[in-house]
Formats: structure tokens, C-alpha cells, sequence
């Protein structure tokens, strides 16, 4: 359109899409890859790597409901671990993806467009992740469906006071609402695959999803209305999906979880490291799919800032916790924050603190921030940090 | 009266095999039987067969089972046994296959006061009866649900109990149901019959019948059965010839030369502990289990502890940090070796000659501390006391009783009697001697009546190899377990458990219990009657007419079936406690002192705290009862003080190698705040080479260093480190409250008798307003019951008995030692150890802590599906079934008293075990929190009692019918439990007092569970 014009003409800021392309041969080369791209050896090695690590998780999951939880190392006083870890982990990842898909888009951020699809995907393919953790982290998990609210015969219903059950339903809403984004945004490309492709059960598996889109300039303004309104649904999800699932730990009564910072806190770690995952992703896909065309500088740079923007807010939350330790009086968060400098987990905390707030201050460097490789690491670390 | 014997068929082929009857049939014919003991001879061998079905698949059989119960089914109507009732019921359900498991003694047994009129199923009955610990009788009452004893508590008539108990007696239970234990008569490694046994004995025992058995040995360990002692004497006027031996390897030998030497003769000292303002103790832990009138002496003691009242004070002179120390109001770590040197400076301050002119060595030292305590004791004449322990050599014992005589206390707080042991000599002498004998091939019968004198025996004595030399022709063994002396025998017997057979035994004070079985025996074991009586000749008399037998004799006149039902009912018979004898003192007693090495390494041999001496190796409760002080499960160390820990280097988990005079043990070290330098104490009852499957290889074997000359310490110790280190399982520091730099108010409050006059309230301290509540508060007071709890800190003496009797209660499964070393341990429960001060000398503190039902509970608002609720009586109830295991709960419990099912921790296949669980306790599965419930069962067993009477419970007749299990088995009397609606309950009272306060109040909680601070009584004159 255009804007995407406008923009590309703009000699004062690097340009979200090289010169030289038109609506035809962009789409042409993004079909392309679903279409006629051949899979390739190094597809298969991938996907092979992927199905195994799947296999592997079964296999654990497996192994777990068989024995019981208590394989992990978890045990009282703090009964939460490695699941809990892995769930909180999995929902921040996910954010970027909503982030960039709906307030960006209410912020008419156009360069979003270029990488919204695959950040939606990865949003899903996190929640679906981060899903998994709480099932299988309870004692019994073939009943954690209790904590759905359903018409039981037993006529018993979930607790509402519980932030698990607040989790419950703020990760369901946000893999709907989630899910609903992604498609009804994958519509008309859905169309422009079924359009094209010319293998029979792909014309009727796309048509089926493509749910009749024939581009009218009346499918193109209910899209457009329908699409606004999610992001505007989707945006409260944003901050508030990971404030309840921080809920989990600040309305407790545990030294070091009891602290209304953690809100704030854990919607900017989201952020940050959902950037973070967000590069990682972007960064390989452009270059095995030669799309450095579409996916620029400029959206790698603009990432960048965001996480360090971001990554300042944790810090800041950070500092906070170790303040609150010393200035709340109260003894019990002294030694909170006292035995996590100085306790048997006071090499990981080490560890965090220079992954999460050291190393990313590289991207103040203009320099780093447009380079690829020094972006896929630095999200590498922040992603092991978080 | 005398029944056949319906159920004795059906036992003993239950080896490996389920033990439930009811899937067997009830067996009862003559025939049958013999049948099947002849089946049993033919397939002689290690091979179980793996049913009786198997076994005797016959006609006869088949009619047997068809006819269920043909000689029980007339008896019911007899009112004397109603267990007939009971016995034809459970068949009659067992075969009906909803019901199993009934297994019922033969003869008639009387239950205890809470005597229903009829039996109602579901309902327990409580029969009292006893059990023993080093021959000393622990009255006890039984609980049984319809025939399976399910727990032991105390016995609140017995003066020995007033209705506590020991953590030995409660396990006991456990004991009785180990499926490890033996389960047949074996012979060289071959299963073998009664039969057999009796076959084979006949022959050696009428050769020696013409030498008048000259070379019959008989090992017992101790025992204070009349009726066994009067078996043993009948034995040897026949075999005028053959001997009796006694050996008990955490003996009293010391005690008894300690009461020689003064008097001549082999006297028991007993304390009236309550009549006592000043006790000391050199060397004595007197406030836990294993020390004859422990549980006695606890209540008396605490008694004397109310601030409010006459308090006593309390001196402990010890060489191993124990629970009794923890409790002193001034505690004086001393070597072991030392303390004969302090009994001397004491008793030469008190002017007696006790052949030390000056204060020597380490007591100089403690010049002030000695004199403080004199003037005190000066101060007390006639209300203070004495008590020397096991472990110190007779002249401390000696110089204990001079003291008392001149202090007058004599008569006052401790008095004098025979001794409970029915065979009162010197065991080790009496083991010497039987070594000497076994070496010199005089002996060729040797019969060990139980024991395990393989393991315990003293290491210079190498009883063990001298039985695998085969010097002793024919060695028989009778034991519960086919242990390390089982191994190296001809023949082992199984021997019933004290629930299984009839016997008698005397508490600490000679009052004697009838010990009545509670089930018949579950492998068909032999008693020691009846196995002495095989020997005597009476193969086939039975404990019962034996034990019976005995008491007729004494009871000359009268109604002897009254006299027997009235000492059954009340677990005592009357007039049998000893009474207070005179005794003359001879003249210049004291051995000489020898000259002591001030610097020397001492090692310290004891009992361990919870498996004793090694009997309750295979016991899965104990060893994951954490000890008193170290907190340690499933192992012993080489307990050693900080600053000898400090100069050698060594820290804890450090294996390190122990030589004394050659002898070499290899083990783990543990830093004990407390212990005295220069010292190292390892504990006995470890590194069992068959044990069973619980008790086998964990620790070190610490007997391997005690020998017949130092049988408790010795100096000239080495010490090396290997370099290694080993995990060890301590339960201290798990589900800490509190931190370790915490500096402003502890959880643990106590203040001086000095200070508490001046400020009673010192542990109160300011908890928000009732109303500070997201939800709405719930209107308890108008409720007719609200449950409450009270622990005193003061009265408290860590003796771990509440969290034995909440396992035993609750179902509590046992988790291992791995599991115990990350923390997963199941006790809802636990008594947290608290020190303060000086590492050196720490002051220590216990604190019990259980749910504390918190009125604003923070682990409900967190369930997501609701599975712990409050109840409008105020109890935290968890809901089992709801639970999904999302542990949200624990993680939100400040006070860390919820557990959780990591694994399948309870045992839900072997069939003993399913006999033994409370049936009013649900058991616990995989993924569910479980915890405390106030022992909800028994409150809504009473419910229904007092609903049914029209009246509430605890009511002022029926004051203190509602216990919990902790509650009860409290030899202290520290926990108190009730209706904090009702003002004139016991625990409202204590609510009220100055010294209530609440743990972490400052959360707003609002526990039901509180405590009443600590108030020690130190000396003014010896302010530190």
C-alpha cells in the first residue's frame, strides 16, 4: 500500500523491505517456500532433531505418570520447579508474539508485518509448551482437569480464590484468543496458497481454511474490523496473562514471592524474552529462506531495542527485590535475598544476573544491533538467563 | 475355657504368602493339620510353597472349609469370650470375601475398661498388656479392631505409665507385623517343622539328662518374668548341672556393682522425681527411652516445671548431648572419664571421702560450677537427688548413693528394692564365663533364648567366631528374627512377638503386667515358655496355661478367675510392685582413684537413640525417627564437638577411621554443638549383617570396639580421616521456619524463672486485629466446639514419643533414607531442636510443631480445586480424593507441616501391613499433601459417642475422653488438646496463660495450635 511505499522511499531510516519489490513478486517468493520450495536434507535433519526430542519428552512424560513427580528434584519447602520454571518460561516466550501482533498493530508499527506471522506461531507453539508444564507438574495429572470449571457430577467446583485457577483461565483465554489471531490473520494468505497450489488435496485442504476468501473489498474490511478487534482484545492480554501468572507467587505468603513488584516485572521479563526468542527464530529463518529481504535491519534493530528497553525494566525489578530485601526490615526477605547471593544457588543467581542484565547491554552498540550473529547470541543469553 | 486350636493350622504356611486367613478358609481339623505338617517335613528345604491350597488340596480340607467354623460356632454364647463371637463373624465375613484378616488368640483375654457392651464392628477395643525393653515391662493398652492390633498406647492406670508411653513400645507394633521376621523353625539354612525340631532335640537332651546336664548352657538376655525364671529354675533343679547365663548388651551391669559396693547387696535405686527441687545427673539421660521409668519419670519431672508452681532445677553432667542435657538448667559437658572425677570433687565438697584431696584435670575447671551446685544441694537436703547412669563405672553409682544418703534424701526422692531382673549378675562376667566355657569344650548344648549375642556380644569375646568353630556340638537360637546368631546356629526357632503370646514382666518399679497376646501368633512362632518348657520336657504346653499356671500357684486361696480377669483387665497385678527396702552402708567402699589422662581421646559407646541396641534395626519407623539431638535417620555417626572438629580439621560427613587397642571402625562424623572435647561418642544398634530388608548394612558396627573391659568408654582413641565422606540424613534444617542469621524474635521463646516474675507475658507480642481479612471471618465462638491446642515448651523433653504415636495412628509411611536425605520424609509431626549460645555448650530447646489449624489458613485460599477446607470447628481438613498434588499449599504454609506423596511411599501390597493400618485413617496415595488433622477420627468417634448420650464431648464426666495420638503417648503431659469454646477446658486455661504465644503470629493466622514459652530455672549464684 501506500505506506509500505512511503516508507520504503524514506532515506532516514533503514527500510522494513529492500527496494525493488511489488505486492506480485513478494508474493511469489513467500508462496515459493510452501509450495514448490523442495523439502531439503537439512529439513529433514531438523525436523529429525525435533521428532526425536519430541520422543524423548513423551518418553519422560511417560515415565513420569508412571512413577510420580517425585523423580524431579522438587521437595518441600518450595514443592515448584523445573515444571513451574518451564511454564512461567514458555507463557513470557509467547508474548512477543502478541505483543507484536496486536499492539503493534494498534500502533500502526508497520514494520511488524513482516515477522507478526511466524511471532503469532511461535505465541501458540509457547502457549501449547507452557500448557503442558502445569498438567504434568501436579501429583495426579489425570485429574488436573479438575481445575477446569465443569458441570461435575460430583457437583464440586474449582476453588476461585486460587491464582492457579486465575492461571487457568488467563492461559486459556490467551491460547483462544491466541489461536484466533493467528488464523483469521493466515486467511487471505491462505487463499493466495489455495490459489496457487496446484496439488489437488492442497487446493481443498487450503480452500477448506481459507474459509472462502475471494478478496473482495468486502472480505478485505470485515477482516480488517474483525482483525482490529482481537488485537484490541489481545492487548490487555499482554499484561495481563503474565500479572496472574505472577499472582502465583506474589499472593503468596513466601518470603521473596510476596511482593507486588512482581506484576510489572514478570510482563517485561515476558517481553524481553520473547524478543529474544523472537530473533532467535527470525534470525535463521531469514537467512536458510533468503528472506533478508523482507525481514531487515530495521526489524532486527527495532527488536533490539525492545529488549533492552525490556531487560532495563527487569533489572529495575531486580534491584527492587534486592532493595525491598534490606528495606522492608522484615528478616525473613533479608534472608531471602541474602541466601541468594550467598547460598548453595548463589552461582545460578550469579549466573542470571550477568545473562539478564550484563551481557544484553551490548545492544546500546548501534553496530551489534544490526548484526545478525552478535543478536542471535546475545538472545541466546538472555534466553538462558530468563 | 480351653479352646482347640482352630487357627494354628492355617499359619504356618504362610510364609512369603498373603497371611490373611480369610483367603485361606478357617482350617481347624486334627487331621488336616497333621496333613499338612507332614507335607510341611516332606518339602523340607528353602523352597515356600505359595499356598495351602497347594499344600493340601484334599477332601478333608474341602469339608474343613465348607463347615467353616465347626468348634468356635457353639462359643459365642459363653459371655467370658465374646472373641468367639468375633472369631465366627470374621469367618463368616472372610469367607464371604469382604472381610479379612481376623486372628484372634486362642484363650480369653479381657479388654480394658472402654469395654463396649457388645462388640460393634468398626469399633476398637483396648486391652492391656505389656511390652518389654531390656526386661523393664512398658505397660501399655493395645487398640484392636476386630482382632488386628492396630497401636499401642499407654497405660493411664499403671503407675509406670499414667498413660504415656516409649517410642521402643509404640514401634513394637511394627516389629510385630515385619514381614521380614522369621517365619519358621530352620535348620542349617533348611526350613524345617516344630516336629522336626522336637525330634532332634530329644536325643541330646536325655544324654544330658544322665550327666545332669553338665554341658547345658543357657543364654537369656535379661528377663523379669517370674513365670520364665521360675521355668529356668524348675529347668535347673532337673539338670542340676547346667547353667544359666545373662547377657544384655546395654546391661546394668555398673548399676548393680555400683549398689554392691555401698550395700553389699544388688539393690535398684527408684526416684520419685517429683518430690525432688534439685536434680543431678552424672551421666544419666533419664528423660528418655531406654532408662528404666523414663516415662514415669518424664511426668514427675514436668510436673515440676510450672513457673507458676515449686520449680525444680535441674544439673546435667554428661559426656553425649542428650535430650535430658537439653532439658538441665545448668549442663556441664564433661568426658565420660571426667565425670568419676566430678562425682569424687562433688561428694568431697559435700564432706564424704571420696579420695581426691583437690580438684584436678578438666573439673578444675569448673571450680565455680561445683560449688554453685554444692551450695544448692546443701540448700535441698532431702529434696534433691542424684542419679548416676548406665554408662558410668560403678564407684560413680557408688559415690551417687553416698551423696543421696547424706544429703537425706534417701526415703525421700529414691528408694531402694530388688532389682526387676530376675537373675540380677554381672553379664558381662556371666558371658566371660560362658566363653571361657564354650573355649575349654564343655559345652554341648547351648541354648540362646533370644538375643543376638552373634552382633552384641563384646568384641574381645569373638563370640561370633567361637560359634562357627564348631566347639559347641549342638546350638539352638530362639529369636524374632533369623539374625547374625540365627546364621551360625543348628537349629533357630521363630519366636512369637510380645502381641502374639501369653507372658509376664515387671515395670521398673516390680509391679508385674500378664502379657496377653492380641492375635494369635501370625508364623506360628514358639514363645520363651514354651520353648523352655519343650526343654523341660512339656513339648506341648502351651504360654497360656503356662504363665497361667504359674499365677495360680502364687495365688493361693481366694477367687483365682477373679484375681486373673481383674490383673488381665487392668494390666497389672496388684500388690507385685516392690516395696522400699533398708539398707546398710559398709564402711570405706570407694575404690582407690587411678590416675586419669587430662588430654587422652576418649571414645563413648551408647545406645542409640532409636534402635536401641540393634533389635529395632529392621524397624522402618525408628530408623526414620529423627534422634534427638543430631536429627540424623537411617544411620549412626562419630559424634564430635565443635572444637575438636576445628583442630583436627574434620568436618561433617567425613568418613573417618576409629582405632581403640587395634580394633579399627570406619564411619561418618558428625559435629554435635554440645559435645565435649576430646570425645568422640558413637552409637551401637548399626552396620547389622542380618538384619532384614530395612535394617541390613546401614552405618557402622560400633560394638566391633567395645570390649569386656570398656564396655561404655575408654581412652586412647585414634582418630584419622580417609579422605572420604559420606551422605548422612538429617532432618535438621528441613522445613525450617525460621533463618539461620534470624536476630529479632525466635520462634522458640524462653526467658529465666527470674525474668518471667518480672514480665509473665514476655513471649506475647502484638498479632493483627481479628478482622484483617480479604474474606469474611467465620463465626467460631458461636460454634459448640472449637479445637485448640497447647504444646509447653517447658514440659516438653524431645523424646520423640508424639511423632511416633501420629505415625502409628495416622497411617504415616516410611520413605528411606534417600528420600529422607532431599527432604521428603512423611512425620506430620516433627519436633524441631532449636539451639542458642555457645557451640560448645549450646542451651537446646524442642519444639514439637504439627498443623497449627490456622483460623486464617493460608494453604486454603490456594487450593484451586478446593481440596483443603476449614471445618466450622476450626480444623484445617484436607481432602485426599480432591487433591490433585498441584503442592501450592505446602508451598504457602509458613510453618511447613504439610507432606507430600512425591511417590507411592506407602506399602500397599504386603499383607501385614494392611492388617496393622488404623481402619478410620484413610491411606494415602500417590500426588496427594497430606497432614495433621488433629486426629479428626478420634473427634468424630467421640462426636458420635456424646451425640448419642446427649451431651457434649469432654464434658465434666468424661473429661479428657477426646486425646490426640500425640496428646496421648506425651509422657509429659506437654500437649493438650480441646474445645477452646468451652472456658473451663484444660487447654482454654492454658491458652490464657501469660506465657501463650503464637508461632509466626505475626502473619496473620491466627494458629488453634500455641505454645507455652519456656521458663528455666538456672541457679543466681551460677549466672554465665
Amino acid at each position: 500500500m501506500d505506506e509500505q511505499h512511503k516508507v520504503t522511499v524514506d532515506a532516514q531510516r533503514a527500510p522494513v523491505i529492500e527496494p525493488g519489490y511489488t505486492f506480485g513478486s513478494v508474493t511469489e517468493k513467500i508462496s515459493a517456500i510452501v509450495l514448490t520450495r523442495p523439502a531439503s536434507n537439512g529439513w529433514f535433519l531438523g525436523f529429525g532433531v525435533a521428532f526425536t526430542l519430541t520422543m524423548m519428552m513423551l518418553y519422560a512424560v511417560g515415565y513420569l505418570v508412571l512413577k510420580g513427580i517425585g523423580i524431579w528434584g522438587v521437595t518441600i519447602p518450595i514443592g515448584w520447579g523445573f515444571a513451574i520454571v518451564n511454564f512461567v518460561w514458555w507463557i513470557g516466550i509467547g508474548h512477543a508474539g502478541t505483543l507484536i501482533s496486536a499492539i503493534l498493530l494498534l500502533l500502526r508499527q508497520s514494520w511488524r508485518n513482516a515477522i507478526n506471522r511466524f511471532a503469532e506461531a511461535m505465541t501458540l507453539f509457547a502457549v501449547a509448551c507452557a500448557g503442558i508444564f502445569p498438567t504434568i507438574h501436579v501429583g495426579r495429572p489425570w485429574l488436573a482437569y479438575w481445575l477446569f470449571p465443569y458441570p461435575s457430577t460430583m457437583g464440586v467446583w474449582p476453588q476461585f480464590r486460587s491464582p492457579l485457577m486465575w492461571d487457568v483461565f488467563a492461559v486459556s483465554t490467551y491460547g483462544t484468543i491466541s489461536l484466533l489471531f493467528w488464523f483469521i490473520g493466515l486467511i487471505p494468505d491462505l487463499a493466495t496458497l489455495r490459489d496457487r497450489s496446484e496439488n489437488r488435496l492442497a487446493k481443498i485442504i487450503y480452500g477448506m481454511l481459507s474459509m472462502g476468501w475471494r478478496g473482495s473489498a468486502r472480505h478485505w474490511h470485515r477482516y480488517e474490523t474483525a482483525y482490529l478487534l482481537l488485537a484490541g482484545l489481545a492487548t490487555p492480554l499482554v499484561l495481563s496473562v503474565h500479572t496472574v501468572v505472577s499472582f502465583d507467587f506474589a499472593v503468596g505468603i513466601v518470603p521473596g514471592w510476596h511482593t507486588t513488584i512482581f506484576p510489572p516485572y514478570f510482563v517485561a521479563g515476558a517481553i524481553y524474552s520473547g524478543f529474544a526468542m523472537v530473533l532467535m527464530l527470525a534470525i535463521p529463518i531469514r537467512k536458510i529462506y533468503g528472506l533478508e529481504d523482507f525481514i531487515t535491519e530495521r526489524h532486527l534493530q527495532n527488536s533490539a531495542k525492545v529488549m533492552l528497553a525490556t531487560g532495563l525494566i527487569v533489572a529495575y525489578g531486580y534491584g527492587i527485590e534486592a532493595f525491598m530485601g534490606w528495606y522492608s526490615g522484615d528478616r525473613y526477605d533479608a534472608f531471602t535475598m541474602w541466601n541468594r547471593l550467598h547460598g548453595p544457588y548463589a552461582p545460578a543467581y550469579g549466573a542470571l544476573l550477568i545473562c539478564n542484565i550484563f551481557i544484553p547491554q551490548v545492544l546500546w552498540i548501534r553496530k551489534l544491533r544490526t548484526n545478525p550473529i552478535a543478536l542471535f547470541l546475545v538472545s541466546g543469553v538472555i534466553l538462558v538467563g530468563m | 475355657m480351653k479352646m482347640d486350636e482352630p487357627n494354628k493350622v492355617g499359619l504356618r504356611e504362610n510364609k512369603r504368602e498373603d497371611v490373611c486367613p480369610s483367603k485361606k478358609g478357617k482350617l481347624d481339623l486334627k487331621s488336616v493339620r497333621a496333613q499338612i505338617e507332614q507335607a510341611a517335613d516332606e518339602k523340607t528345604g528353602p523352597e515356600y510353597w505359595r499356598s495351602l491350597e497347594e499344600l493340601a488340596g484334599s477332601a478333608d480340607f474341602q469339608e474343613a472349609l465348607h463347615r467353616e467354623f465347626p468348634k468356635g460356632a457353639s462359643e459365642w454364647v459363653d459371655s467370658v469370650s465374646r472373641r468367639g463371637f468375633l472369631k465366627v463373624m470374621g469367618a463368616s465375613l472372610g469367607l464371604a470375601g469382604m472381610i479379612g484378616c481376623v486372628r484372634l488368640p486362642l484363650e480369653p483375654i479381657v479388654p480394658y475398661v472402654r469395654q463396649p457392651e457388645e462388640v460393634i464392628p468398626g469399633r476398637p477395643m483396648f486391652y492391656a498388656t505389656a511390652v518389654t525393653l531390656g526386661g523393664y515391662a512398658s505397660p501399655v493398652l493395645v487398640e484392636s479392631h476386630l482382632g488386628r492390633p492396630t497401636k499401642i498406647e499407654g497405660n493411664d492406670q499403671h503407675p509406670a505409665s499414667l498413660g504415656g508411653t516409649d517410642i521402643f513400645a509404640q514401634a513394637s507394633i511394627l516389629t510385630m507385623y515385619d514381614p521380614d521376621r522369621s517365619q519358621s523353625v530352620m535348620s542349617m539354612g533348611d526350613q524345617r517343622s516344630w516336629q522336626s525340631f522336637l525330634t532332634a532335640m530329644r536325643g541330646p537332651l536325655n544324654a544330658q539328662k544322665a550327666l545332669q546336664g553338665v554341658g547345658i548352657r543357657i543364654l537369656t538376655p535379661s528377663i523379669s518374668s517370674p513365670t520364665l525364671a521360675d521355668q529356668l529354675r524348675n529347668f535347673l533343679k532337673v539338670y542340676p548341672q547346667a547353667k544359666w547365663h545373662v547377657y544384655e548388651p546395654l546391661n546394668r551391669d555398673n548399676r548393680l556393682e555400683g549398689a554392691k559396693l555401698p550395700f553389699g547387696e544388688p539393690v535398684e535405686t527408684r526416684y520419685n522425681l517429683e518430690a525432688a527441687d534439685v536434680i543431678i545427673s552424672l551421666d544419666a539421660d533419664f528423660l528418655y527411652a531406654g532408662f528404666p521409668g523414663n516415662v514415669r519419670y518424664i511426668r514427675d519431672f514436668a510436673k515440676r516445671r510450672n513457673p507458676e508452681d515449686n520449680m525444680n532445677r535441674l544439673y546435667v553432667i554428661e559426656s553425649t548431648p542428650s535430650s535430658t542435657g537439653a532439658k538441665a538448667d545448668h549442663r556441664l559437658p564433661l568426658r565420660a572419664v571426667d565425670i568419676e572425677w566430678f562425682a569424687r570433687a562433688l561428694a568431697g565438697a559435700l564432706g564424704l571421702d571420696a579420695g581426691v584431696p583437690d580438684l584436678t584435670g578438666e573439673v578444675a575447671k569448673h571450680a565455680d560450677f561445683l560449688a554453685g551446685l554444692v551450695r544448692d544441694l546443701e540448700a535441698h537436703g532431702g529434696a534433691s537427688v542424684v542419679l548416676a547412669g548406665d554408662p558410668q563405672p560403678p564407684v560413680v553409682h557408688a559415690l551417687a548413693h553416698a551423696i543421696n544418703a547424706k544429703l537425706g534424701n534417701v526415703g525421700k526422692t529414691l528408694f531402694y528394692g530388688d532389682p526387676v531382673d530376675a537373675n540380677p549378675v554381672n553379664q558381662a562376667e556371666s558371658m566371660k564365663d560362658l566363653v571361657a566355657d564354650m573355649r575349654g569344650g564343655k559345652v554341648d548344648l547351648l541354648v540362646i533364648l533370644g538375643g543376638n549375642p552373634a552382633y552384641d556380644a563384646p568384641a574381645d569375646l569373638d563370640f561370633a567366631d567361637l560359634l562357627k568353630s564348631n566347639k559347641v556340638s549342638l546350638r539352638v537360637h530362639l529369636g524374632l528374627y533369623q539374625n547374625e546368631t540365627a546364621d551360625l546356629s543348628h537349629w533357630h526357632v521363630n519366636q512369637t512377638h510380645e502381641l502374639e503370646a501369653w507372658g509376664d514382666a515387671r515395670a521398673y518399679d516390680g509391679t508385674v503386667s500378664i502379657i496377653q497376646p492380641l492375635i494369635a501368633p501370625l508364623y506360628n512362632g514358639k514363645s520363651a515358655h514354651e520353648f523352655v518348657a519343650l526343654l523341660s520336657g512339656q513339648a506341648d504346653a502351651t504360654g497360656y496355661d503356662l504363665v497361667r499356671g504359674y499365677w495360680q500357684k502364687q495365688q493361693s486361696g481366694g477367687d483365682f478367675e477373679a484375681f486373673w480377669r481383674k490383673s488381665l483387665h487392668d494390666g497389672w497385678i496388684e500388690g507385685t510392685a516392690f516395696t522400699s527396702k533398708q539398707v546398710g552402708t559398709k564402711a570405706n567402699h570407694l575404690p582407690l582413684a587411678t590416675k586419669l589422662d587430662e588430654n587422652a581421646l576418649e571414645l563413648n559407646i551408647r545406645r542409640d537413640p532409636t534402635v536401641y541396641a540393634g533389635q529395632f534395626s529392621n524397624n522402618g519407623w525408628l530408623q526414620e525417627l529423627p534422634k534427638p539431638m543430631t536429627k540424623l535417620t537411617w544411620d549412626n555417626a562419630a559424634l564430635i564437638g565443635p572444637k575438636m572438629a576445628g583442630r583436627l580439621e574434620i568436618k561433617t560427613e567425613d568418613v573417618v577411621e576409629l582405632e581403640l587397642n587395634g580394633r579399627k571402625v570406619t564411619g561418618p562424623v558428625w559435629i554435635q554443638a554440645g559435645h565435649p572435647d576430646n570425645s568422640v561418642t558413637v552409637f551401637v544398634g548399626y552396620g547389622r549383617r542380618r538384619a532384614g530388608r530395612v535394617g541390613t548394612a546401614l552405618g557402622f558396627d560400633a560394638y566391633s570396639l567395645r570390649t569386656t573391659a570398656a564396655p561404655w568408654f575408654a581412652t586412647g582413641l585414634q582418630i584419622r580421616k580417609t579422605g572420604e565422606t559420606y551422605k548422612l540424613a538429617s532432618t535438621q534444617g528441613y522445613q525450617t521456619m525460621d533463618t539461620p542469621n534470624g536476630d529479632t524474635r525466635p520462634l522458640v521463646r524462653e526467658t529465666t524463672l527470674e525474668e518471667y516474675r518480672k514480665e509473665p507475658s514476655f513471649a506475647k507480642e502484638e498479632e493483627p486485629a481479628p478482622g484483617l481479612t480479604l474474606y469474611q471471618p467465620y463465626p467460631y465462638k458461636e460454634e459448640d466446639y472449637a479445637w485448640g491446642m497447647t504444646i509447653d515448651l517447658n514440659s516438653c523433653v524431645g523424646c520423640n514419643n508424639c511423632m511416633l504415636a501420629c505415625q502409628s495412628e495416622n497411617n504415616i509411611a516410611v520413605v528411606g533414607k534417600e528420600q529422607t536425605v532431599i527432604g521428603r520424609h512423611m512425620h506430620w509431626l516433627r519436633v524441631d531442636a532449636y539451639y542458642q549460645g555457645d557451640r560448645d555448650n549450646p542451651k537446646a530447646f524442642f519444639q514439637p510443631v504439627p498443623c497449627m489449624h490456622c483460623e486464617n489458613a493460608p494453604c486454603e485460599v490456594v487450593c484451586p480445586v478446593g481440596a483443603t477446607n476449614h471445618s466450622s470447628e476450626g480444623l484445617n481438613d484436607m481432602v485426599y480424593n480432591r487433591c490433585v498434588g498441584t503442592r501450592y499449599c505446602s508451598n504457602n504454609c509458613p510453618y511447613k507441616v504439610r507432606r507430600f506423596n512425591f511417590f507411592l511411599f506407602q506399602d500397599w501390597e504386603t499383607p501385614q501391613y494392611k492388617m496393622m493400618r488404623n481402619p478410620d485413617v484413610s491411606v494415602r496415595s500417590r500426588g496427594v499433601m497430606e497432614k495433621c488433622t488433629y486426629c479428626v477420627q478420634r473427634i468424630n468417634e467421640r462426636r458420635i459417642d456424646a451425640e448419642r448420650e446427649d451431651r457434649k464431648i469432654n464434658d465434666s464426666q468424661h473429661a479428657d475422653e477426646l486425646q490426640t495420638a500425640c496428646q496421648q503417648s506425651c509422657p509429659a503431659a506437654a500437649i493438650i488438646f480441646g474445645n477452646i469454646n468451652d472456658p473451663n477446658s484444660k487447654v482454654s486455661k492454658l491458652k490464657a496463660e501469660a506465657r501463650n504465644y503464637s508461632l509466626l503470629g505475626e502473619l496473620n493466622t491466627r494458629p488453634r495450635t500455641t505454645y507455652l514459652a519456656e521458663v528455666s530455672n538456672p541457679n543466681p549464684e551460677l549466672k554465665s
